[in-house]
């Protein structure tokens, strides 16, 4: 699989990553020997082999549906770069 | 107006209906599922994506997803993971929602809707899991907006329809349904105005006769059951009326406007949606184990349809009044524990649907914010069951029964002297006494005037201030001019 300059700049814009056009070569160089490197996957033979989509052998790892708080307002506002007393603050955002 | 008026166009409508569950916690996480609190004071470090925080799933809320399905039909998935769907927007802590892509809980289905076209069965694609997003606003006059995460992480599920509705109409009716469903099973409030149940359509035309589906539009934010059928109404106006023109209708995403009914657009579809859905890795996978899932099916409560038959069965009651008394779990409650207090079910029910509902109507609430007791009702029943005359009662008791939550029926008739033979006794000097007072008119009427009957009656209600019985007033005068 070959990645283009046109997936490049698709990829850019989902991730919202911006870069000069000098990098672009260096960027679509740097994805093409990744995914190349990853494809040696291929080889294998996963007939029949159900996707792995966690590390861990257990199952229903789940919780009963019980309310604890673990931090207050004040707590959860203080990482914040920009609030008031009540809500985090972003750049205007409307949909 | 829908596609129908044109005959050469058809609608084709599919519903995606987002509803928020009644647990205690979050979907992932501890914090507390609570509409209404000061923002951002239910939150959690899960909840705001805090790096090194791990997510672990609601037990209550895969039960609470299950019993839908089983009240859909569908089949239940007993192997299941989460997928994130990624995007980016402020009130989506993490970057993405944790939603389930490839395994949704329930598989198909399908939910029976009645319209003017006689009952149909509309199919379902599936009904998954996923976290709700935070709320943002956006306050005029500044160049920022406020976040909070309050409902970030609240369990919803989200119900798919197949694309198979085809007026304004049945998709009322559907989600009329879905509403009464989950309020019935108990898994959420049904409340459209304060978004715990959401509804997005997928509108699209095609020419009668056409198998390929039209480019569709996904219309939100509509905030009641009537707003979703007014919405597609003038969304299939509007699609045909473009088409008319020999314009193409372009995919987009469109946003409900109460005021006119129409919708103007958020942003078009065709640019950049990919999700890019991929397993997510810290959550590991779900089994339900058979016994369980048994278990859940054990406690079904019962349907709103069943209750339906139910009542028409057990007490004789017209299809109308059956759908009456089963159009809110609330409703239903109330009936059913009046009945066991005071066996007088064709009273009750004429209680409920009559004097009650136009109160309901006219307050625009629902019965249990009324404040009146099952205890009162059924006494009310009792009372004119026997010899209180239904329109005094709902005239001069009901009233005062709202006013005073503490009084009983049967105290305040008799307070106001509309109980007993001694009631009888009251009226005849009644009676006698306006016969007196108009000796000509008595003579006239003797004479072959009947219709001074009505005359006489008016002055014995103005005596009594209309707290009698006007069929035994009818009766006395009767009695004593004949």
């Amino acid at each position: 699989m070959e990645i283009n300059r046109e997936t490049l700049l698709k990829i850019a814009h989902l991730a919202r990553l911006n870069f000069s056009d000098e990098s672009e070569d260096e960027m679509l160089q740097g994805l093409n020997d990744m995914i190349n490197w990853v494809e040696k996957l291929h080889e294998v033979d996963t007939e029949g082999v159900d996707p792995l989509t966690n590390m861990s052998q257990e199952v229903n790892s789940w919780r009963e549906d019980e309310v604890k708080s673990d931090i207050s307002r004040e707590q959860a506002l203080k990482n914040a770069p920009k609030k008031d007393e009540e809500f985090f603050k972003v750049p205007k955002v409307l949909k | 107006m829908s596609a129908e008026t044109n005959p050469t166009y058809q609608a084709v409508i599919g519903l995606e209906v987002h509803i928020q569950l009644l647990t205690s916690s979050k979907l992932f996480a501890s914090d507390a599922n609570k509409y209404g609190d000061p923002p951002n004071t239910n939150i959690s470090v899960i909840t705001l994506a805090h790096p090194g925080t791990l997510p672990r799933v609601n037990k209550q809320a895969l039960e609470l997803a299950i019993k839908m399905g089983l009240a859909c039909g569908s089949e239940i998935s007993q192997y299941m993971i989460f997928d994130r769907k990624n995007y980016f927007y402020p009130d989506l802590p993490k970057g993405y929602q944790l939603t389930q892509d490839r395994t949704p809980i329930c598989v198909g289905g399908s939910i029976e809707v009645v319209t003017d076209q006689g009952p149909r069965e509309i199919k379902l694609n599936r009904i998954h899991l996923e976290e709700d997003a935070g709320k943002s606003f956006h306050p005029p006059h500044t160049n920022e907006s406020l976040v909070d995460f309050n409902r970030a992480g609240t369990p919803l599920i989200e119900l798919v329809t197949e694309p198979v509705l085809h007026h304004p109409d049945e998709a009322y009716q559907l989600l009329s349904e879905i509403r009464k469903l989950v309020t019935f099973l108990g898994i959420c409030d049904g409340n459209m105005e304060q978004g715990s149940l959401r509804c997005d359509c997928n509108v699209s035309v095609r020419r009668m006769g056409e198998t390929a589906l039209g480019k569709k539009v996904e219309i939100k934010n509509m905030n009641s059951v009537r707003n979703v059928r007014r919405a597609i109404e003038k969304e299939v106006k509007r699609q045909i009326g473009q088409l008319e023109k020999g314009d193409r209708i372009i995919s987009e995403t469109r946003s409900f406007d109460e005021k006119t009914g129409g919708s103007t657009s958020m942003r078009s579809k065709e640019e950049v949606t990919d999700y890019r859905y991929f397993p997510e890795p810290d959550l590991s996978p779900l089994q339900i184990p058979d016994d369980w899932l048994q278990s859940i099916k054990e406690a079904m409560p019962v349907l709103p349809k069943q209750l339906q038959l139910q009542l028409e069965e057990q007490f004789g009651f017209v299809l109308e009044d059956a759908l009456f008394l089963t159009d809110s779990v609330e409703m239903h409650n109330f009936f059913d524990q009046a009945v066991k207090q005071f066996p007088y079910p064709e009273h009750i029910l004429n209680w409920l649907k009559g004097p009650v509902q136009s109160v309901l109507n006219e307050r625009g609430i629902t019965i249990s914010q009324l404040g009146l007791t099952t205890s009162q009702l059924g006494e009310l029943a009792s009372l004119t069951a026997g010899e209180l005359s239904f329109s005094v009662a709902a005239q001069k008791i009901l009233p005062l029964l709202l006013e005073d939550p503490s009084g009983t029926p049967k105290a305040i008739a008799d307070r106001l002297g509309l109980l007993g033979s001694s009631n009888s006794d009251q009226l005849e000097p009644v009676v006698l006494e306006v016969l007196e007072t108009f000796p000509d008119k008595v003579n006239a009427y003797k004479k072959g005037k009947k219709g001074l009957l009505g005359f006489f009656m008016g002055q014995v209600m103005k005596k009594t201030n209309s707290t009698v019985d006007p069929k035994m007033a009818n009766e006395l005068l009767s009695k004593h001019l004949n």
